[in-house]
């Protein structure tokens, strides 16, 4: 048996990592604005969100790969301010991998911050709490249990797609081939023990990380009633 | 401290509800803004403080715009208020100090206003609760610790709505002397919401009667209780009269306070108030029986020579409302039409009123006096 190339490994827990920190910086804002607003168009931005919740990956990697072409004009103009084309490069994977795990960031932090409610806020601003101040003070460490839900599903979510970044970024080793095409390409290739080894560590780990969670979670002193 | 003054003057417009209030309070003390349920007090308390955007209207704290027609609106958290809720929202991820700690930082700016987070503990008693978390502490407690909260913001004007309503008697009890001596400890005015005529007697300075979004009356607690029109404000049996009595001694054979209203004597049961002292009466206006000759041998034992100075009959139920001018202090009975024909009763006749039972309110300051300001080195308390 041969050892097997731990690269994709790496690379998938690369493109997790970096799409969760990308996605609570972007999700937050939405979160807070969805479970606060009054606005009309709040349904419209709610579904908008939800959508990679129900469109099959391909259906998602296929306009992702349109419009992050170098002939689109999104693509076009990462090309020329980076040099490099967007699709088939990490870089895009990332991109990807946001739209396709937003909802996972922006429902439960927005059922966080709407349990929280605006009464503490309220609270905060009578203590001389600014709207931000109140936000970082009050809301966010509110919202604990939120952002821990929301980091790990994000993350999670990330490892495990496969047809969005089998669209958009190939099967590039080093660059875009990440754990579950790799184990795809062993199957093909009839190569079932490096299957059998990356499918077994990928259960593994996902399950020690959702164990983590809910242990984690149990102890975190904030209950909202 | 001259009293500051905030000059009010707001529509609030709802489907099936409208407040209108038009009014300049003069913070000084505790000033009661009282009416049943539903008459817009809260609406009233939130639009003070900025948390309702839907009211339209000008609001002013002395000099000082904080909403106009014209678009100005202060945000709530520049307009230094303190607001004590009704569930006391504490912050449930920090242990009581942190939530004590809280409003202090943010507030050193205006450390100027002499409040200072040992005496706030202090005068709150919350030293044993600091280590706690909110979800710890009983309903009563968690109100305590909102109160020293706020009072650390260092805030111009206290507004609070109906801190005690989500208590029972007995915490009742335990925070009411609390907030009633926190503008002479803190020299913070308040302005409190409530539809109890118990806290209003027991707290409150000045009162504001507010029904079905309008302002009904406003004035000194005992002038405005004395000529409220029962049916607009919808009192029913709680009634009442205020006057002031001073305590001359006490029996303590049978166990009894001795008190002197203009000259002439009450006595009630044992109380630990002292001799001199000016303490607040309370009477139900149906706890009170009129006679046309001083009654013997009755085991009511508190009955006050007067005069009928007004006679209002409900024609459409069975009761009369009577005024008894008693040395100046002014007593509201309320008996039957019947009674009052039957009695002959008129204005400008001697009565005697015979009171079935004697409700005090402790008072923290005299009515009339000016608080006293507690100076000096507060923070070592």
């Amino acid at each position: 048996m041969t050892v097997p190339d731990l690269a994709p490994l790496w690379l998938t827990l690369q493109l997790a990592a970096t799409t969760t920190v990308v996605l609570l910086g972007l999700g937050t804002p939405i979160a807070w604005w969805l479970a606060t607003t009054s606005s009309r168009t709040r349904p419209f931005v709610e579904a908008v969100t939800a959508l990679p919740l129900v469109l099959p990956p391909t259906v998602l990697g296929f306009y992702l790969l349109v419009f992050l072409s170098p002939t689109s004009s999104l693509g076009g103009l990462w090309q020329s301010a980076t040099g490099s084309a967007l699709t088939f490069s990490f870089s895009g994977l990332v991109v990807a991998s946001v739209v396709y795990s937003l909802p996972f960031t922006v429902q439960p932090l927005q059922s966080s911050f709407e349990t929280i409610g605006r009464a503490p806020l309220e609270a905060a601003a009578m203590l001389r709490a600014g709207p931000l101040d109140a936000f970082l003070s009050v809301a966010s460490p509110m919202a604990l249990r939120g952002y821990l839900t929301a980091a790990v599903l994000t993350f999670a979510h990330t490892i495990g797609e496969f047809g969005v970044v089998l669209m958009v970024g190939g099967n590039i080793p080093g660059r875009t081939r990440v754990i579950s095409i790799a184990i795809y390409e062993h199957v093909e290739t009839i190569d079932f023990a490096s299957a059998h080894l990356l499918s077994a560590g990928m259960l593994v780990f996902s399950f020690a990380i959702l164990l983590f969670v809910y242990v984690v979670n149990r102890r975190i002193p904030v209950k909202l009633s | 401290m001259s009293a500051e003054t905030l000059s009010v003057a707001i529509d609030r417009r709802y489907p099936d509800f409208a407040l209108g209030v038009c009014h300049d309070f003069a913070l000084d003390g505790i000033t009661a803004i009282f009416g049943p349920s539903g008459c817009g007090k809260t609406t009233l308390l939130r639009s003070i403080a900025g948390l309702e955007r839907g009211a339209i209207g000008r609001i002013t704290h002395d000099a000082e715009v904080w909403q106009d027609e014209r678009g100005t609106f202060v945000p709530p958290h520049r307009r230094g208020i303190g607001f004590v809720f009704q569930d006391a929202r504490l912050f449930p991820h920090l242990r009581v100090e942190g939530n004590l700690r809280y409003a202090d930082r943010r507030s050193r700016d205006h450390a100027g206003r002499g409040i200072g987070f040992d005496a706030v503990v202090a005068a709150l008693g919350l030293a044993g609760l600091l280590a706690r978390r909110p979800g710890e502490l009983s309903a009563g407690e968690k109100q305590r610790v909102a109160i020293g909260r706020t009072l650390l913001a260092r805030p111009r004007l206290l507004l609070m709505d109906e801190p005690l309503a989500a208590l029972d008697s007995p915490r009742k009890a335990e925070i009411l002397p609390h907030i009633a001596k926190l503008p002479t400890a803190f020299g913070v005015p308040i302005l409190y919401v409530t539809h109890s005529l118990d806290e209003v007697t027991q707290l409150a300075d000045r009162m504001f009667v507010l029904a079905g979004g309008r302002a009904i009356t406003e004035g000194a607690v005992g002038e405005v209780l004395e000529h409220l029109d029962l049916e607009s404000a919808d009192f029913g049996d709680e009634t009442s009269s205020i006057l002031d009595a001073r305590v001359v001694g006490r029996d303590d054979r049978y166990r009894l306070t001795r008190l002197d209203l203009a000259g002439q004597s009450l006595v009630m049961p044992e109380s630990d108030f002292a001799p001199g002292e000016l303490v607040r009466l309370r009477l139900r206006a149906r706890d009170v029986a009129l006679a046309m000759v001083r009654p013997e041998q009755v085991s009511i034992r508190n009955v006050l020579a007067g005069r009928v100075i007004e006679l209002r009959a409900e024609t459409d139920s069975a009761y009369a409302d009577v005024l008894v001018d008693v040395g100046g202090s002014h007593l509201r009975a309320r008996v039957t039409r019947e009674a009052v024909d039957a009695l002959g009763l008129a204005i400008g006749e001697p009565v005697f009123a015979l009171i079935k039972s004697l409700a005090v309110d402790r008072r923290v300051r005299a009515p009339g006096t000016e608080p006293r300001r507690e100076t000096g080195a507060r923070d070592g308390a």
